[in-house]
């Protein structure tokens, strides 16, 4: 890792994009459990994290290895888990831990076909709604949706820098299909990349108040050992770290930390989009269905089918903005997706009806072919 | 001169929130004197809790101090301990939230003689969630989801963390508060895992519904039923059936998680580098 970098093009498997992704953008700790489709980063990051000097661990179970990445992420390591659909639900508890206390960390979800064990390991897309809405009460959280082992370098950069500058969890959500593609990525230089951390207090440690927000609602973080003494709870607490229950502190916890997403929304929203300017009809998919939703445009648009396709990297937030924009000229939005309909629910809430809305769902543990998505366009 | 445990305390938040006559204080108070005497600056101290009386204790501590979620501030500590070993990592548990819902937890950072010491503060009771049997509720004993007597056999905590590989282990009660600081501080000095149990008394939830009488009586009983592990070893397991066994089971010196991990950075070091 020492000495002079080339930038040059490598030929890695999605989940080996994502371990090295990480490694450039700073983790040094990685806590985690064995699960497929997802191991790979784990067993990359096992042999990779002490060549660096970071810690990798193999905890007991999910629950714990999202616990010990947040305390690592305290003591100050920029910190990871990845896991696959059943390992993210245990991981919930934690992740709503690190979500209330502001604490920086990423969760890698290599979805598989769920629920429960479901088909270990076939792709599916069964967890957008977990990845924004599995840990109870209102939380702020962002996840974003690679569609290629590019993006995926491209997105787990920026997912440690999200989760570092607004000091919340970010969950990078993946097909099975990308996690274990090999494509070419052109894996950029340190100093060629962006790296962010988490902002520190400027204030002695007696003037420090821990969740006192700063400019963009985002508290200073000291690491734990460093005089910063200071006391994280799971309960309500005010700008001192402390508990409380007065409603008035209540109220303004919950809404800053919901603000940092939504007052940050442009900075995180990461979207793409091919042949949209002339569309009558746009294909909305993430992951790899937005690969196949772009050939089958393409293939559309040999047919003289006006078609576009858009796709969200940033699931949550979503980008309902761009996509009511989109309903408000086109005809039709075809929303292809393997699950029973996570997505198409959010299109039909931008879209407001202005514009016909068609969700199609693909639930056997196989990917949604261009061609499908071809014959979803091709009827009137 | 040893400090002043007033150095240790965020006296402001006083009075604390545990019902009179609890022995949480004592524990509490064995365990600031046994830092105070190792002269430990507040800033290298972590301590690191889960969800339910004992739990609420790092809130008064002026350390760098975390309030997790149930059973899992041994997870939470194992990446603190991980990303900065030069702390002092204490972790604060009760029966339930460290025998039930955290026991895996426990046993593996045991068993991975993880540079943690574990405090349990047992009082044979769920006391925040108002008295509900634990696994270190005796057998017998009332609580209000056991109407009946507690059908269930109680652990031996001690047994449990010793055979799952912790470089210390040992038990006093609220009764021993001198021997429990000792064992505490023996703990803390402890590399890799170590564990103390700290036997207490749960006057309003426990006491009450068993007839146990109030605060006095408890500690006394303590006191009364306690024997101590050299002792136990010469009777009978049916003499020493219902005692407390007190003392020390194990001080071992098998190296811990993180300097085997230092290992670890050597050899990824030394093979990058070829």
């Amino acid at each position: 890792m020492a000495g002079k970098c080339d930038t040059r093009a490598r030929l890695l498997q999605g989940n080996e994009s994502c371990a090295e992704a990480a490694l450039l953008a700073g983790v040094r700790f990685f806590a985690g459990y064995p699960i497929t489709p997802s191991s790979e980063i784990a067993e990359i990051l096992s042999e990779r994290l002490p060549q660096l000097g970071g810690k990798f661990i193999q905890m007991e179970d999910e629950i714990a290895s999202m616990a010990a990445v947040v305390g690592a992420s305290l003591a100050g390591m920029k910190a990871m888990t990845a896991t696959s659909g059943p390992g993210f639900s245990l991981k919930q508890e934690n992740l709503g831990f690190a979500s209330f206390t502001e604490v920086p960390c990423v969760i890698v979800n290599v979805q598989r076909t769920g629920p429960s064990t479901g088909l270990p390991t076939s792709p599916g897309q069964g967890d957008l709604m977990q990845a924004r809405w599995g840990t109870h009460g209102d939380h702020p959280v962002v996840a974003l949706y690679p569609s290629s082992v590019s993006e995926t370098f491209d997105l787990t950069v920026k997912a440690v820098n999200i989760a570092e500058r607004l000091r919340v969890p970010v969950v990078l959500l993946m097909d099975e299909v990308v996690a274990h593609m090999r494509e070419r990525v052109i894996v950029p230089c340190e100093d060629e990349i962006e790296i962010a951390w988490r902002p520190r207090p400027t204030v002695p440690p007696e003037d420090y108040l821990p969740y006192e927000a700063g400019p963009n609602g985002v508290p200073a973080m000291a690491d734990f050992g460093t005089g910063y003494r200071w006391h994280i709870t799971g309960l309500y607490h005010d700008t001192t770290g402390f508990p409380t229950s007065a409603p008035a502190k209540v109220d303004q916890l919950v809404r800053r930390l919901c603000g940092k997403i939504t007052n940050h929304k442009r900075d995180i929203t990461f979207t793409w989009d091919e042949h949209m300017d002339d569309a009558k009809v746009a294909v909305v998919a993430c992951g790899i269905v937005a690969r196949s939703a772009r050939r089958a445009v393409r293939l559309a648009r040999e047919k003289g089918i006006a078609a576009g396709v858009f796709q969200p990297k940033t699931i949550w937030p979503f980008p309902h903005e761009q996509v009511a924009e989109i309903a408000a000229r086109v005809d039709r939005i075809v929303v292809p997706e393997m699950n029973m309909g996570q997505l198409v629910g959010e299109v039909q809430c931008a879209a407001r009806g202005k514009c016909e809305v068609i969700g199609y769902s693909r639930v056997d543990g196989e990917p949604i072919t261009p061609e499908e998505i071809l014959a979803v366009l091709s009827e009137v | 001169m040893a400090r002043s445990i007033d150095e240790y305390l965020r006296a402001r938040f006083m009075p604390h929130i545990w019902c009179p006559g609890c022995g949480h204080g004592i524990i509490l108070n064995a365990l600031l004197r046994a830092i105070a005497r190792l002269d430990l600056p507040n800033d290298k101290v972590c301590v690191v809790s889960g969800i339910g009386c004992a739990s609420r204790a790092p809130g008064y501590l002026d350390f760098n101090t975390l309030h997790t979620t149930h059973g899992r501030a041994i997870a939470f500590a194992t990446g603190i301990k991980l990303a900065n070993p030069d702390l002092h990592v204490i972790v604060v548990t009760g029966d339930g939230d460290g025998a039930a819902i955290g026991g895996n937890h426990l046993i593996h950072a045991a068993r991975r003689n993880m540079g943690v010491t574990t405090i349990m503060f047992n009082n044979s009771i769920y006391g925040m969630t108002s008295g509900q049997y634990s696994p270190l509720t005796p057998s017998g004993r009332l609580a209000t989801t056991a109407p009946y007597g507690n059908v269930e056999r109680n652990f031996d905590m001690c047994e449990l963390v010793k055979a799952s590989g912790a470089n210390y282990v040992a038990r006093a009660t609220v009764a021993h508060a001198r021997q429990l600081s000792t064992y505490i501080e023996r703990a803390i000095t402890t590399s890799g895992f170590a564990f103390v149990e700290a036997v207490g008394n749960c006057p309003t939830y426990f006491g009450r519904r068993n007839k146990l009488g109030g605060p006095v009586e408890m500690v006394e009983a303590l006191k009364k039923n306690s024997i101590t592990a050299a002792a136990a070893a010469k009777l009978d397991p049916a003499e020493i059936r219902g005692k407390i066994i007190i003392g020390e089971f194990y001080r071992g010196d098998a190296p811990g998680y993180i300097e085997l991990y230092d290992g670890v950075i050597e050899r990824a070091k030394e093979a990058a580098g070829k």
